[in-house]
């Protein structure tokens, strides 16, 4: 059986839940006639009609403000970032309205909405395309944040978010659009808080999440040659950490070095070491590492670009820098 | 030579005393006993409650930003008072005390809230700036400029959305977004006016133009101080109003509803009126002159509409006089309420974060 890219299982899991459930709605930036830049809202505008995929004007601080208004009462957006980085401009509806309204409300209102779009990285698109917005909005209170990386995660915690009364901030990356991969069948979601053991092992914890997994498997599959047994997480929720996974693998091998695509100053990584060194230090026998991108804005040029962000084989030597008590 | 400022001024009336005095004529809500001491009733509740709101800041009860609404009241029981309670949504701006009132929450609730009260329409959590009330459908206060309509917009959206994709032939809210002159500059503003005209929202855009937004004046932060002309740039109704007249207000409102529930679309009503304290109670209020505060407490809606009524033999002054005694107790009772009610429990500090909390 053929696989399902990336892009399609979360139309199937948008297709699912809007045929599911009459108050599910998508709007943003070429969501229906053009079908999402990436396609993932692809014939569901000739599907369900023009007012629940909403082509909306280029306006994401109102669009994204409006969602919120639509959530407050009885719908459940899904907004589409073109590019997650557009949504910069609506920072102040994803931080006071979608995150903080509910508790400044008292317990009014809950806010049932999901913002997704594709982030991180991708190929010489230069700094404005390619943030990763989840550090920037990590601090704010009431909104979980997770990351997708194989199309089986995406469609079942895209199911489950769409489904979940909170707003919920869900990161696709521009690289794995087309990663293809057989689905289960039938109606399945994913957890929308706990992290997946891609590879169980005993010498050391990697991890990671979004494209940086595939970046990990790699150097997993270089270091099983060379003896080292890792255990590689994918994190998936980035707000909150699955601590208790996390804590459980440290538990075992002694030592955790954290791969991300984020920056390194303030990252998902810097959160995750101080969570880590508050509860895990006596399991560690050596100094959480993190393996981050650069403080820069992306450059534009291939090989700045590739220099910017973490490769497979600084994972590899820096595990075995960290093995061999080097570091 | 036709310059610049010249330009403003052959085109554009340029003060606000000049556009009130200059104001066309336009059909008014009618008058009659029961409408007349509901509006009476309504605007006072608002004026007292506010004064009544000072009065605690200055004692020590209250803190944090206090923005009061002394002035504006016409506006409020103008615009609420001719929509359906717990039916129509209402969106707020920071000065949202008399919206919250208006809309029908309990002045006991809102007084809780402004003494950070378990017992406030937030739980204690929002503050003055920050009421909500999902029983009255108050979308909220919401403090930074603008924010408010995209959220009213969403509301006009879903209203739309349940009647013609849900097929729920009962959902014919319609949403009132309350703001200032001073949002007008902003983004948000033009977006949703956009939108709401685009896709023929049923909402109403509620300007209450006091012509200062702390200490910038009007005339000084916008090229055409004539906000509801903005509205003919998106094909949209729009219409100006004395905002010290409450039944001119009402006359608007009720035109603008009608046209909205019809499915013909939003409004811009732009509402000129002045607020008769500063910007809030920590405002040295340096900037506007005597002359001009002299101008506008001249034109106290409440006490035009009271010489209406009682010109117009609808109530005598007596009547008046005991409504005002009613509301005085009112509020007399929801302030030794709110000061006796408790505080939120301390180990409820992290609830309502999360919807299932």
């Amino acid at each position: 059986m053929a696989g399902t890219l990336l892009f399609n299982a979360l139309k199937e899991a948008i297709d699912e839940e809007m045929a599911n459930d009459v108050n599910v709605c998508v709007m943003g930036e070429d969501v229906g006639q053009y079908g999402g830049s990436y396609k993932v809202t692809k014939d569901l505008y000739e599907k369900y009609g023009e007012l629940r995929v909403l082509d909306t004007p280029i306006a994401e601080n109102s669009f994204t403000g409006m969602a919120v208004g639509a959530a407050m009462t009885g719908l459940r957006p899904i907004v589409e970032g073109m590019n997650m980085g557009f949504l910069l401009l609506a920072f102040n509806q994803i931080s006071n309205n979608m995150g903080m309204l509910r508790y400044t409300s008292g317990g009014n209102y809950k806010i049932p909405a999901v913002v997704r779009g594709p982030g991180g990285v991708g190929r010489q698109l230069g700094a404005e395309h390619s943030q990763r917005l989840e550090a920037y909005f990590h601090a704010v209170p009431g909104i979980k944040i997770v990351a997708c990386s194989t199309p089986t995660n995406a469609k079942g915690l895209m199911k489950a978010a769409i489904r979940d009364d909170n707003p919920v901030l869900f990161f696709e990356h521009v690289l794995l659009y087309n990663l293809s991969e057989e689905l289960p069948d039938g109606d399945y979601i994913c957890a929308l808080d706990q992290a997946d053991v891609v590879k169980e092992g005993k010498d050391i914890t990697l991890l990671t999440y979004s494209r940086m997994r595939h970046h990990c498997l790699k150097a997993v599959e270089e270091l099983d040659k060379k003896g080292v047994d890792v255990e590689l997480i994918d994190l998936i929720s980035l707000k909150p950490f699955d601590m208790e996974t996390i804590s459980k693998s440290i538990r075992k091998t002694n030592k955790v070095i954290i791969v991300e695509e984020c920056m390194k100053t303030g990252g998902i990584g810097a959160e995750l070491i101080a969570l880590i060194t508050e509860e895990c230090f006596d399991d560690l026998d050596a100094r959480p590492i993190r393996l981050s991108s650069q403080d820069i804005p992306t450059p534009y040029n291939g090989n700045l670009e590739n220099l910017t962000i973490i490769q497979p084989h600084q994972i590899v030597e820096k595990v075995e820098d960290l093995i061999s008590g080097s570091i | 030579m036709l310059t610049n400022q010249n330009f403003i001024k052959v085109f554009f009336l340029e003060t606000h005393v000049e556009r009130i005095s200059n104001l066309q004529d336009f059909k008014k809500a009618e008058l009659d006993r029961e409408t007349g001491l509901f509006l009476y009733e309504d605007m006072t509740l608002g004026r007292r409650f506010e004064d009544k709101c000072a009065e605690m800041y200055y004692r020590g009860k209250m803190f944090g930003f206090v923005h009061l609404y002394n002035g504006q009241e016409a506006i409020s029981t103008g615009v609420i008072g001719a929509m359906k309670k717990k039916h129509d949504w209402f969106c707020s701006t920071y000065r949202d005390h008399v919206h919250a009132l208006s809309a029908g929450v309990p002045s006991f609730e809102v007084m809780s809230e402004l003494f950070g009260k378990a017992t406030g329409c937030s739980k204690g959590r929002g503050g003055s700036m920050h009421l909500f009330s999902r029983e009255h459908h108050l979308l909220g206060g919401y403090a930074f400029i603008g924010e408010g309509i995209p959220v009213a917009l969403g509301a006009a959206f879903s209203s739309r959305y349940k009647k013609e994709v849900a097929c729920d032939k009962s959902s014919d809210s319609v949403t009132a977004a309350f703001f200032g002159d001073g949002t007008c500059n902003n983004g948000q503003f033009f977006e949703c006016l956009n939108m709401a005209q685009l896709w023929k929202l049923p909402i109403i855009f509620v300007v209450e133009n006091n012509k200062w937004a702390i200490g910038m004046a009007h005339d000084r932060a916008t090229s055409n101080p004539e906000i509801w002309r903005k509205a003919s740039a998106f094909g949209m109704h729009g219409e100006e109003v004395d905002g010290m007249d409450v039944l001119a207000v009402r006359g608007a409102a009720q035109r603008a509803i009608e046209r909205a529930r019809a499915g013909e679309g939003p409004t811009l009503l732009e509402c000129l009126t002045y607020r008769f304290r500063g910007h809030s109670l920590a405002d040295p209020d340096e900037l506007r002159s005597e002359k001009e505060k002299e101008f506008w407490g001249k034109r106290d809606p409440i006490k035009k509409l009271a010489q209406e009524i009682i010109e117009g033999k609808f109530a005598t002054e007596e009547e008046l006089k005991s409504i005002d005694k009613k509301i005085d107790t009112e509020i007399s009772e929801s302030v030794k309420n709110a000061l006796e009610a408790p505080e939120p429990p301390s180990e409820e500090l992290t609830r309502y974060i999360w919807a299932e909390d």
